[in-house]
C-alpha cells in the first residue's frame, strides 16, 4: 500500500507527519468545516442513565471508547499504521502515553498483516482492536477477514475463535477523497457469514456501538464515517456503555414513507424528512440500520408494513449494494402492504469520482426526488 | 559456517553492501548458537544510537523523548549516511549486489545418511525411550497415511494428504517444543499433532467428518485441530496462518507465560504476501515465534526453481532481521537441535527465528494429484530408498543396538492393526445432525440463522427421500 502511504502523507485529506503540526490541523479543520457546511449535523442526547457526559466529536468519542476498553481489559491492545502517535485521524491520540507502547503500537504498512496479526491475538484470548487506516485499503486484508476471521469458530467446531477481534476503518465520502479515500465497502462484508458489520451515525452511537463490538464474542468490522470525525459533535457519556448490535433504530417517526440508511446518510435523510414535511406535507419515518450484518429486518418490515413505501439510500454503488438486500427482503415480507416499488438512491455504478463527487452522491435532492416518486406512484 | 567465513574474507565493501541488502548490521553477533549455524545480528537502531554517543557534536534525543518520537540519532561530524531507513556507510563504487556474492546457506545436520552421529558434540543424547517414541510415531504416521490414502482411492473418504518423507520434520520439531507452545500449521503436519497425543480415533473421526469429529464434519479431511493440544485448527488457504501466528506470539509474550508459537508453512506458501507480513510483523514487534518452513521441493507441481530465484527461504530471514538456520529436514536429530535452540532464542529474547528444513515430498500433493505428470519416478525413488528420514533414524537405532528386523516386523504389524481398528470404528459412526450446518457461524444462534435452520428442516421433512438422512444423527432439538 505504498500509494496509500504517499496519499496519507501528501494528500489534502490527512497529512500529519507530526502531531505538533498545528498549522496542518488548523487547515484540516477548515477543510472539514467547509465540507460539513453541506451536511447539517443534528446533535442527539444520550439517555440519562448512561451517566455524566462531555462534549466530544466523533473521533474523540471513538478515542473515549478505546480508552474505556483498554482501562477495563488488560489484554486489550490497539495496533495499526501510525496509531502510536495518535493516528492520522487522531482516534488513538494519547492512548500510547497512557497505556504503554506494548498496548498501543504501530505495525508495518501491511493490511493483511494487521488483520492476520489481530486474528492471532484474538485466538489467544486477547482483545485485539485493529485499525485499517482507510476502508479503501482494507482489501489486502479481505482474505484474512473472509476466509479466516469469519470462519474460525465454524471450521474448528468452536474449539478456536477470534471473537475478540474488532477492526476499525474510516469510510465514506468527505468531499475530495476521490477513488481511494471515499469508499463504503460494507456490502462486501455483509456477504460474509461469521462477521458483524457496524456503522455509527454520530458520536454517542460511535462510542456505544464500538464498545459493543469490542465486547462482542464475534469478529466485528466497525466502519467510521470519517466526515463525521470532526463535523459531528454532541454530549457523549464519558464512562462505559454499550448500544445493542443487530438492532436498528427509528430515528424519526413518521407514517407515509420509510427511509433506511446508515452512517452519514442518516444525517442526509434527516434533512430529507424535514424537506418532505415542509414541501410535500409527507411524514417520513427514518431508520438507522446501525448493524449492516446481521441486520435487523424486523424493525424495517414493521415500519414498511405501516407506511407502505420504502427508500433505501447509501453512498456505495447501486448494484450489489446492501440496499438491494433490504429491498429484496421487504418485497418478500411486505408485498401486500407496498404502495409503490422500493426506491434505492445510491452511488452510481462507477468508481468513486474526484471532482464529480457532488453529482455522484445520494444527496438530499436525489433522495427528495425519490420520496416524491414514492408518493406519486 | 561457510557463509560466515566467506563474509569475513570478502572485501569490506562487499560485507557492507551485503549487510545493507540484508538490512542487518555489518557486525555479526557471535554466539554459542553459531556452532549450530545460527546467524544472529545486531538489529535495532537503539544500539546504533548508543554507539555514536561519544563521537562529535550531534542531535541526540533522550530515551524519554525517544519513546514518543523517532529514535533516529543524527551524527553530523562523521561522513556517514543519515537516512533514517539505512544503517550502513557510503561507497564510491557503483556495484550491484548480485545473488552469487556468497555461497548458499549451509544445511545443518547431525546424522549422516547411514544414521551415524557426525560430530559427537552435536548429539542431542536423547534417551532410548525418546527415540523409540519418535520412531514409533514416524512409522505410525506413515502407516496411517498409507491406509487413509487407500481409503480415499476406494471412495471411503473424500480427500487425503500424505506426509511421506517429511516425518522427521514433524517429530523432530514437536519433540523439541514445550507442550504449551502453540502450533499454527499449514496442512501437512499431522505428525506434530500425533506426537502431542492426538489419537488415531481422532484423526479418523476428522477424516470421516463423523459425529465424534471435533470440527463437526464441516471441513475436508486433514483439517485437524485440538484445543487441549494447542494445535490451532487447519484451514485450506495457504499462508494465512502465518501473520496469525505472529499475533498469537505477541499475545503469548504479553501473557508472560514464557511460551512460544511455532508456525509451519511450505516453500510455496512462503510466496504468499501473508508470509512477508508474518516475518516483518514478528521481527518489528519482537514476537517469540519459530517460523518452520518445510521446503519439500514442490508446491503441488511447481518446483522450487519456479517458486523463487534466491537461496531458498532461509536467505530471506536476515533481511527481515531474523535469526535463521537451514537444517536437514530428513535428520530428526538436526531438526530437534534446531528447534530446541530456536525455542530458547524465541522465549528468552522475544524474537522470531526462521528455520528452513530441507526435505522432499515423496507422496503426491494430495489424492487429487498425480505427481508422475511433473517429476520422474527415479527422483522420487532416490528420496524414498536412499535418503528417507525414517530409514535414517532406524539406522541410528540399529547402530545403537536398540532395534532389529524382528522388532520392526512386530511393530509394523501392531501399527497396522491399530490403524485399521481405528479406521473401522470411525467408518461406522454416523455424521453429526444436519442442523450442525448452522451452529458456530456466530457465538450465538442468531435469529436469521434460526429461521433458515427451520426452513431447511421443513424442506427436508417434506422431501426426505432426496437427502442422505440415514447417514446422519437426528437433530439435537
Amino acid at each position: 500500500m505504498a500509494v496509500c502511504g504517499a496519499l496519507v502523507r501528501s494528500g489534502r485529506l490527512s497529512r500529519p507527519i507530526s502531531g505538533r503540526n498545528s498549522a496542518f490541523i488548523d487547515s484540516r479543520f477548515a477543510v472539514v468545516k467547509r465540507l460539513a457546511s453541506a451536511l447539517s449535523y443534528v446533535p442527539e442526547t444520550a439517555p440519562s442513565d448512561f451517566g455524566e457526559t462531555t462534549k466530544m466529536n466523533l473521533f474523540q468519542s471513538i478515542n473515549s471508547a478505546m480508552d474505556v476498553a483498554l482501562a477495563n481489559d488488560p489484554t486489550a491492545v490497539i495496533f495499526g499504521e501510525d496509531v502510536a502517535f495518535g493516528g492520522v485521524f487522531r482516534c488513538t491520540i494519547g492512548l500510547a502515553d497512557k497505556y504503554g507502547k506494548d498496548r498501543v503500537f504501530n505495525t508495518p504498512l501491511c493490511e493483511q498483516g494487521i488483520a492476520g496479526f489481530g486474528i492471532g491475538m484474538a485466538v489467544m484470548g486477547a482483545t485485539a482492536i485493529a485499525e485499517i487506516q482507510f476502508a479503501d485499503y482494507i482489501f489486502p486484508a479481505f482474505d484474512q477477514i473472509v476466509n479466516e476471521a469469519a470462519k474460525y469458530r465454524y471450521r474448528s467446531g468452536n474449539l478456536f475463535d477470534c471473537g475478540r477481534l474488532t477492526m476499525r476503518a474510516p469510510c465514506g465520502a468527505v468531499g475530495h477523497g476521490a477513488l481511494y479515500h471515499s469508499q463504503s465497502p460494507e456490502a462486501f462484508f455483509a456477504h460474509v457469514p461469521g462477521i458483524k458489520v457496524v456503522i455509527p451515525r454520530g458520536p454517542i452511537q460511535a462510542k456505544g456501538l464500538l464498545l459493543a463490538c469490542i465486547k462482542d464474542d464475534n469478529p466485528c468490522i466497525f466502519l467510521e464515517p470519517k466526515i463525521l470525525y470532526r463535523a459531528a459533535v454532541e454530549h457523549v457519556p464519558v464512562g462505559d456503555f454499550s448500544l445493542p448490535l443487530s438492532s436498528a433504530e427509528v430515528v424519526v417517526e413518521g407514517k407515509d414513507v420509510t427511509m433506511v440508511a446508515w452512517g452519514t446518510q442518516v444525517q442526509v435523510l434527516r434533512e430529507v424528512c424535514n424537506m418532505a414535511q415542509e414541501k410535500l406535507g409527507v411524514s417520513c419515518e427514518l431508520i438507522d440500520l446501525r448493524t449492516i450484518m446481521p441486520w435487523d429486518s424486523e424493525t424495517v418490515i414493521k415500519s414498511v408494513n405501516k407506511t407502505g413505501r420504502l427508500l433505501v439510500a447509501h453512498e456505495a454503488p447501486l448494484t450489489g449494494g446492501f440496499a438491494a438486500e433490504v429491498a429484496s427482503t421487504v418485497q418478500s415480507e411486505c408485498f401486500l402492504h407496498l404502495e409503490a416499488p422500493v426506491e434505492r438512491v445510491c452511488g452510481y455504478d462507477t468508481p468513486f469520482p474526484h471532482i464529480f463527487e457532488p453529482f455522484y452522491m445520494p444527496d438530499k435532492w436525489r433522495c427528495f426526488e425519490a420520496v416524491k416518486k414514492l408518493i406519486n406512484y | 559456517m561457510e557463509i560466515y567465513v566467506n563474509i569475513l574474507k570478502a572485501p569490506r565493501n562487499h560485507v557492507v553492501e551485503l549487510a545493507k541488502m540484508a538490512a542487518v548490521r555489518s557486525v555479526f553477533r557471535v554466539r554459542s548458537l553459531l556452532q549450530q549455524g545460527f546467524y544472529g545480528f545486531y538489529r535495532n537502531s537503539a544500539s546504533f544510537a548508543v554507539r555514536n554517543v561519544s563521537i562529535g557534536s550531534k542531535i541526540s534525543i533522550s530515551p524519554g523523548q525517544k519513546r514518543q518520537m523517532s529514535s533516529q540519532t543524527l551524527d553530523l561530524e562523521e561522513d556517514k549516511p543519515q537516512f533514517p531507513g539505512s544503517r550502513s556507510e557510503f561507497t564510491k563504487k557503483l556495484e550491484f549486489i548480485t545473488p552469487d556474492v556468497y555461497n548458499g546457506i549451509p544445511v545443518y545436520r547431525v546424522l549422516d545418511r547411514q544414521g551415524k552421529i557426525i560430530e559427537a558434540d552435536q548429539d542431542p543424547k536423547l534417551s532410548k525411550e525418546a527415540v523409540y517414541d519418535m520412531y514409533h510415531k514416524m512409522t505410525l504416521l506413515n502407516t496411517m497415511d498409507r491406509i487413509l490414502y487407500e481409503s480415499q482411492r476406494q471412495g471411503r473418504i473424500s480427500f487425503y494428504m500424505t506426509n511421506y518423507g517429511e516425518e522427521a520434520t514433524h517429530m523432530g520439531s514437536a519433540a523439541a517444543l514445550n507442550p504449551g507452545d502453540v502450533v499454527f500449521g499449514q496442512y501437512r503436519e499431522a505428525g506434530v499433532l500425533m506426537y502431542r497425543g492426538f489419537t488415531l480415533d481422532q484423526f479418523m473421526n476428522q477424516c470421516y467428518g463423523n459425529a465424534e469429529d471435533a470440527g463437526r464434519g464441516r471441513q475436508m479431511p486433514v483439517h485437524y485441530g485440538s484445543k487441549e493440544l494447542n494445535f490451532v485448527t487447519i484451514s485450506s488457504p495457504l499462508g494465512t496462518q502465518m501473520p496469525q501466528a505472529s499475533g498469537a506470539a505477541y499475545a503469548l509474550k504479553r501473557s508472560g507465560k514464557r511460551l512460544c508459537v511455532i508456525c509451519y508453512f511450505g516453500d510455496g506458501a512462503a510466496s504468499e504476501g501473508d508470509a512477508h507480513a508474518a516475518f516483518n510483523f514478528a521481527a518489528t514487534l519482537e514476537c517469540p515465534i519459530i517460523f518452520f518452513c518445510r521446503n519439500n521441493g514442490y508446491a503441488i507441481s511447481t518446483p522450487t526453481s519456479e517458486q523463487y530465484r534466491g537461496d531458498g527461504i532461509a536467505a530471506r530471514g536476515p533481511s527481515y532481521g531474523m535469526a535463521t538456520l537451514r537444517v536437514d529436514g530428513n535428520d530428526a536429530f538436526a531438526v530437534y537441535n534446531a528447534v530446541k535452540a530456536a525455542r530458547e532464542l524465541a522465549v528468552n529474547e522475544n524474537r522470531p527465528v526462521l528455520i528452513e528444513a530441507m526435505t522432499y515430498r515423496i507422496g503426491h500433493h494430495s489424492t487429487s494429484d498425480d505427481s508422475t505428470a511433473y517429476r520422474s519416478v527415479d527422483e522420487v525413488n532416490y528420496w524414498d530408498k536412499q535418503d528417507h528420514p525414517i530409514g535414517r533414524l532406524r539406522h541410528y537405532m540399529v547402530n545403537q543396538g536398540w532395534w532389529d528386523m524382528e522388532k520392526e516386523k512386530a511393530w509394523m504389524k501392531q501399527a497396522r492393526n491399530e490403524v485399521m481398528q481405528a479406521f473401522q470404528r470411525a467408518e461406522k459412526k454416523k455424521k453429526p445432525p444436519p442442523s450442525e450446518l448452522f451452529y458456530d457461524t456466530y457465538r450465538e444462534m442468531l435469529p436469521h440463522l434460526q429461521q433458515q435452520r427451520e426452513q431447511m428442516r421443513k424442506h427436508v421433512a417434506q422431501y426426505p427421500e432426496n437427502y442422505p438422512l440415514e447417514n446422519f444423527e437426528k437433530d439435537r432439538d
